[in-house]
């Protein structure tokens, strides 16, 4: 172990670290914090930008002719660095203003003042003014979806979203365009996004360190709904929220807040607080029909079976597959998201049951999700053009609503959902982690198969961070093999095995983001720390362990749903209500 | 046929060595004798220059010309018409030479063939009018090797250039070509013929000066079944076309260099990644390819020895910074021409992610003769540190503008005064650009530096692939810098912050010290950016950006401040800093200035005086075009 | 210049460009040479179609086609002219020359006069440094340029159609 050491001194420290180290995570090591911009490196899964293109991280190695960049250096026996020599101060200095110069300074009003990675560089590096007046500045339209937002002259090129888009989900919406001083990050021929591949994922949105990208926001929208008292307005959160929104008011990664957002939410004026939960123990309920169908009739000898059977709780996967896999569209499971299935239960079984018709109710949703935005405005979700979920607003609006509304968030007491659609079982919490959707639907499904009780409820080898996990279960002397993926370029590899015919899976879960909706485009911003994504999987994983329930056919607010409304699972009514079909795009 | 043995090969050089011997040097006619078919001679050659520069002359219409006429007197038998790769003498194309008696006919037209024919060729009288004439003594010079522009040069990557057919791998062959390759290939290990290039001192020609034999020794430890090579023709440095014209008029030394390196590496494949906007010479290499694989030079188990070796051609697209070997290796795999940070060094990771020489056009040619002649041979030439020779493209204010190859070690005086023939029109010198738009501008007190990577270094130029730019005195050293800037903001690659803004900004400053709005300030602004840019950029071309600024800054400090204090132009090349004036004693008062003046800023009577106003002036420069009688002039 | 809609044989002969290729994205920068030798330019609809023939997304392809100077997404003129801005040719007044052609033509670089005619691009050395400053026009190079002759040289009967 030790003749893979290397040592070196950092600002004089020495520094004993492993081989193939940069010097940016040495310096870590003894505690210098190397400014970055561009560098973005989420440990653990395969997502490494290092493009070492901003030069913040520049730093004097004693020998060497130039300043070299922390970020994608490695370090060498014997190195002397120096991170803070003027002459490296002046350098750093010198590109800040540079970026500066070609940055709008409207701060004030940015969407990520507060949380750019720009603005707390300027102010660690005390910029106090920037040179260069009157030069030219990039001047681009600003690009708005239903869920994104580009204004690429914020963009200060450091590609992340690139990466992002190219290499993690394999769309390609967005690439560097042009050369020199006129590069940018954008859609093929000048098109805006909404006209692209886009599956609105909003992992451009998670990484960029600027306001150029940010999501569409809905909280005023909200607002005014809330004060209007004609309406009423019901609030669904999915599971993932739950896990995250804390760190925006200064709890650690990884603290569950479920009791304080609920309470949070009834004091901005929300009439009932339900949770999306609800909705994915339906969805396992349906959607684990759904796959004991499929199998059993494949079992049979049906060979026109479609299998693996494919998730479909996630919208940017769903924006995938009819993109890019539009002759596939008959292997996804038919049923909605959790976020639809609680719009259409809402605005029709709930609504009946308070007399109330649905134009009067506005079903808003909290999401961890920038593609919910998108989703909730398909057409396929909307009767007489009133639609199932009105919007969504991502777990940093919610954050930021709760600041506007001079809630005293960490003062709150906790609160519990209001009944019945705010009733949910430890299956359905663990939606928002990566795998587990498909461990929800493997306790239900084997029980229902088998007519057994599981001994053990955690299928912990579809637990983890693995790009790709896999997992097998016994079903009466049956093996099901099943999938777990998270990012889009993991399931296309995936697809392209089904397409190819060589898939030996039953079931795969997708999850477009890292980690699965904890990851996910509307969280608070990790700025490149994945170890809080990995914190957030773990309160997750602990709500579900605590609860009394944990398997979605126990809950019993599910079972009432289906002995007053629905009748059963995949019944004509259910699928009317709780199933959609898919469109070649 | 295909050659698969070396008494092959030696067959087709004995074959072809009676086409090439009127053209070595100890069958020449020496003095003052002329050939001529009356006068006795068997057999006469005459060689016209194919490269672009004599091209865009018409030289193609000269030999046509010819051609014709020795058919319409039906010597068609006895007299060769051969078209060559460049002479280096480009000031003075297109060239004709007649051999034996080595007459160097200059500025020739399509016109002028029938009676080179006539009177040369078969009357065997020399045609005095189109003989180049020193400058000096005013007297005719018919032998190139009596001419000041020859006189200094070593020809070793220029060496079948303009002596050979390049569209004919015989002649190359009769030159001693492919012998290299087959010498290495029977009786050589890799491991030898690498050593032979590291003791020969070779380093890269593209401007860095990397040793060439270190670099093969790197790829060939890398450990993989596919490895590279890779020939750098990306030759972007504008106003620079050595490579080009290696590639013109000696295309098949690259090739055979190339394939030893893929034997001393363990590289089956070889890349040519080359400028698209050069059709001239992709057609030369793909003819000297075609050739090459019919004669087994190229392809399957070359000459017998189970070593197979294949190149094909990859176009750029118009990218300077594509130079850079890692934007280069991008570009061929089809991807933006971004540089990515080293290492991973190609010779570990390149092309596809296999290991991948890359070596520029010049390095190539020189590669064969190594071989040949050996590595000592080739390191008594130059200095301690630079061994060889180097091509420049020598352009700008000087006489004799063209292609030239010098011995390492010799000074910019002896290139510019006695190659170069000294400043054009009389004026007076002020500057030499080397290394493109990563050098420098050197002055008066460089001159007796010797041209080597070291030197050019520390005087704060660089050796870069070989441009070469003379300025004189009309030329605004400030404007110089922008013009350089300009390019460097157009080409780069627009990764790095540096270089994508910084470039921008500095180039932002000089517009305004040309206009005449620039401040003290400016000056450190401008330095302060450029050290940073040079310290913190990404890649080679970034790092080297600021070097024309830098290199002016320093050397032409004062005419910086001129702009900045007193707004003044010395070259007057800065317009904005000028006044049109009308001289009164020329002025005869036909109006055609005023009437044509867009804005209405010249006032006088008809056969009156006429007077500019400076106020309303925007020094568009139209009444100086329109006055007949130049009465208006810049002050 | 996109309401040009594209013939289907011109979209025939780019998918036959990329098979011939194998459809290799690696071959990206010879096949658009290609393409654009055969049509002239590279309208969106092409590079959209060589994208799916590679089967990458159009963003690759455009992004290469916005890095590299020499292809173009325009049409160019009948009569395609472009003056050397390389050094030997700067330093010997190109600009002046090219000034001359904008003022004549009333175009900017890059752009193409209304009747198709000449279209104009400026290049970095075209290799004949001692006829400097140079222009070409349709390939055919014009040395010693005096801007004062540049209109002579574009109202010739060469170029009049």
């Amino acid at each position: 172990m030790e003749q893979n050491k290397i040592n070196l001194t950092i600002d004089n420290i020495p520094v004993s670290v492993e081989k193939g180290t940069t010097i940016l995570d040495a310096a870590k090591a003894c505690g210098i914090e190397i400014p970055t911009l561009c560098h973005l490196n989420l440990k653990g899964t395969c997502v490494n930008n290092r493009p070492a293109s901003c030069r913040m991280c520049v730093v004097e190695v004693a020998g060497r002719r130039n300043l070299a960049p922390a970020c994608a250096t490695t370090v060498m026996e014997g190195m002397e660095v120096r991170t803070s020599s003027m002459r490296v101060i002046n350098a750093r200095k010198t590109i800040l203003e540079l970026i500066l110069s070609n940055h709008p300074h409207d701060c004030l009003t940015c969407g990520k003042s507060g949380n750019c990675e720009l603005q707390d560089l300027a102010r660690k590096l005390n910029v106090k003014e920037v040179p260069y007046d009157g030069g030219e500045v990039s001047c681009y339209a600003v690009d708005k979806t239903v869920s994104i937002v580009r204004d690429m002259n914020k963009c200060i090129l450091c590609r992340r979203c690139e990466t992002m888009c190219n290499e993690y989900q394999s769309v390609g919406a967005i690439g560097s365009m042009n050369r020199g001083f006129d590069t940018t990050v954008a859609p093929a021929f000048g098109k805006n996004l909404a006209d692209t591949d886009c599956t609105y994922c909003g992992q451009c949105v998670a990484v960029c360190p600027v306001g150029a990208l940010t999501e569409v926001d809905n909280t005023s929208r909200l607002l005014k709904d809330l004060a209007d008292p004609e309406k009423i307005v019901v609030v669904q959160t999915a599971p993932a929220v739950r896990a995250a929104l804390g760190e925006e008011f200064g709890y650690p990664a990884g603290t569950s807040v479920t009791g304080k957002m609920v309470a949070a939410l009834r004091q901005l004026g929300f009439k009932y607080v339900f949770d999306t939960d609800f909705a994915a123990d339906l969805t396992i309920m349906e959607e684990g029909s759904e796959l004991l169908g499929r199998l059993g009739a494949y079992l049979e000898g049906d060979k026109s079976v479609k299998l693996p059977i494919l998730t479909s709780c996630c919208p940017a996967w769903v924006n995938f597959f009819e993109h890019q896999f539009p002759d596939m569209l008959n292997y996804p499971s038919t049923a909605r998201s959790p976020q639809q299935m609680f719009g259409s239960i809402a605005k029709t079984y709930w609504a009946e049951k308070i007399g109330a018709p649905r134009e009067k109710i506005v079903v808003v949703s909290i999401m961890p999700c920038l593609a919910k935005k998108f989703e909730c405005e398909r057409d396929e979700f909307k009767t007489n053009g009133n639609p199932d979920v009105d919007y969504s607003l991502s777990t940093r609006e919610l954050a930021s609503l709760i600041k506007e509304a001079n809630i005293d968030f960490k003062a709150l007491q906790d609160a519990d959902f209001d009944a019945p659609l705010g009733e949910s079982t430890g299956a359905a919490v663990i939606f928002g982690a990566t795998g587990g959707v498909m461990e929800a639907a493997l306790r239900t499904a084997y029980e229902l198969y088998t007519g057994k009780t599981l001994a053990k409820v955690d299928f912990t080898a579809v637990r983890g961070f693995e790009g790709v996990r896999e997992a097998s279960v016994n079903l009466n002397g049956t093996t099901v093999k099943v999938a777990v993926a998270y990012g889009l370029a993991n399931a296309r590899r995936l697809m392209e095995d089904i397409k190819a015919g060589r898939s030996e899976y039953h079931a795969i879960e997708v999850m477009a983001c890292p980690g699965g909706c904890i990851g996910g485009g509307g969280q608070p911003l990790h700025h490149g720390d994945f170890d809080i994504v990995k914190a957030r999987s773990k309160a997750l994983y602990g709500e579900d362990a605590a609860k009394p329930v944990r398997k979605s056919h126990e809950n019993p607010y599910i079972q009432k749903l289906y002995e007053e409304y629905l009748g059963k699972p995949l019944s004509e009514k259910a699928h009317a209500l709780l199933h959609t079909h898919y469109f070649a795009k | 046929m295909k050659v698969q043995s070396i008494e092959d090969l030696k067959k087709i050089k004995e074959e072809s060595a009676s086409s090439l011997k009127l053209r070595e040097e100890g069958f020449q006619v020496s003095g003052e004798e002329t050939c001529g078919l009356e006068k006795g001679t068997e057999h006469i050659q005459v060689l016209t220059c194919g490269g672009t520069g004599c091209k865009a002359s018409e030289s193609a219409a000269i030999a046509g010309n010819m051609i014709a006429c020795l058919k319409e007197f039906g010597v068609v038998d006895k007299v060769d018409v051969i078209t060559t790769g460049c002479f280096g003498f480009c000031e003075k194309g297109p060239i004709v030479k007649i051999l034996p008696d080595n007459t160097f006919y200059t500025k020739v037209k399509p016109e002028d063939a029938a009676e080179i024919i006539k009177e040369h060729v078969i009357g065997g009288r020399r045609v005095e009018r189109l003989l180049y004439v020193d400058p000096e003594t005013n007297a005719s010079v018919s032998d190139s090797k009596h001419m000041n522009f020859y006189r200094k040069q070593v020809r070793i990557a220029l060496r079948n250039c303009g002596l050979i057919d390049p569209e004919n791998i015989r002649e190359y062959i009769a030159r001693d070509g492919y012998s290299a390759l087959a010498d290495c290939l029977l009786g050589k290990t890799p491991a030898e013929v690498i050593d032979i290039v590291k003791r020969s001192g070779l380093r890269g020609r593209g401007g860095a000066g990397f040793p060439t034999g270190n670099k093969w020794e790197f790829a060939s430890k890398s450990v993989s079944d596919i490895k590279y090579v890779v020939c750098n023709a990306d030759e972007g440095d504008p106003g620079a076309f050595m490579d080009r014209s290696i590639m013109e008029g000696d295309p098949n030394s690259i090739l055979e260099a190339m394939a030893i390196c893929g034997y001393a590496i363990g590289a089956k494949y070889g890349l040519i990644y080359v400028r698209a906007e050069y059709p001239l010479a992709i057609h030369r290499l793909q003819t000297a390819l075609t050739q090459a694989r019919e004669l087994g030079l190229l392809g399957d188990n070359i000459l017998g020895t189970g070593f197979s070796f294949d190149i094909t051609i990859r176009y750029g697209a118009g990218a300077f910074v594509c130079g850079e070997e890692t934007a280069l290796i991008h570009s061929m795999e089809g991807k933006r021409g971004e540089p990515t940070l080293k290492p991973p060094f190609p010779a570990v990771e390149g092309y596809r992610k296999y290991p991948t020489n890359v070596n520029n056009v010049e390095t190539w040619a020189n590669i064969p003769v190594i071989f040949q002649k050996g590595p000592e041979w080739f390191a008594s030439i130059g200095t301690e540190k630079s061994k060889g020779t180097k091509v420049f493209a020598l352009a700008g204010k000087i006489n004799n503008v063209g292609l030239i190859e010098v011995p390492m070690g010799t000074t910019l005086r002896e290139v510019i005064y006695e190659i170069g023939g000294g400043i054009k029109d009389g004026k007076q010198f002020k500057a030499v650009q080397t290394g493109g738009p990563s050098g420098g501008c050197l002055t008066e007190k460089h001159l007796d530096i010797p041209i080597d990577y070291e030197s050019l270094t520390a005087a704060g130029s660089m050796m870069g692939s070989g441009g070469m730019i003379v300025m004189d005195e009309d030329n605004c050293m400030v404007q110089v810098a922008r013009f350089y800037l300009g390019f460097i903001v157009e080409e780069s690659c627009g990764k790095c912050s540096p270089c994508r803004i910084g470039n921008k900004r500095m180039l932002e400053i000089l517009d305004r010290i040309v206009a005449g709005k620039g401040t003290v300030e400016d000056l450190d602004t401008l330095e302060n950016l450029a050290k940073v840019i040079k310290d913190t950029a990404l890649c080679g071309l970034g790092q080297t950006s600021p070097n024309p600024v830098l290199s002016t800054l320093a050397n032409f400090r004062d005419e910086y401040m001129e702009h900045v204090v007193e707004k003044k132009c010395r070259a007057k090349q800065c317009t904005s800093m000028l006044d049109y004036v009308i001289d009164p004693d020329k002025c005869i008062g036909c109006h055609l200035c005023a009437k044509n003046c867009p804005v209405g800023a010249i006032t006088g009577e008809l056969k009156g005086k006429h007077v500019i106003d400076p106020a309303k002036c925007i020094k568009c420069g139209t009444c100086m075009g329109n006055c007949r009688l130049k009465a208006i002039t810049l002050k | 210049m996109e309401n040009n809609k594209i013939s289907c044989e011109a979209l025939a002969k780019v998918k036959a460009i990329c098979s011939a290729h194998n459809n290799d994205a690696g071959e990206l920068i010879n096949i658009l040479h290609e393409t654009q030798n055969t049509l002239g330019y590279l309208p969106h609809e092409v590079q959209s179609l060589v994208a799916e023939c590679l089967g990458v997304p159009a963003t690759r392809v455009n992004g290469v086609v916005s890095f590299y100077a020499f292809f173009t997404e325009k049409p160019k003129g009948k009569h395609p002219i472009s003056v050397c801005l390389g050094t030997a040719c700067y330093v010997r007044g190109s600009e002046k020359v090219l000034d001359e052609v904008k003022k004549v033509l009333g175009i900017e670089v890059g752009e193409t006069t209304p009747d198709g005619r000449f279209s104009l691009d400026c290049l970095r050395c075209v290799g004949a440094c001692g006829l400097a400053p140079v222009m070409t026009i349709d390939g055919k190079v014009y040395g010693n340029v005096d801007p004062k002759n540049v209109k002579k040289i574009l109202e010739s009967d060469e170029y009049k159609d």
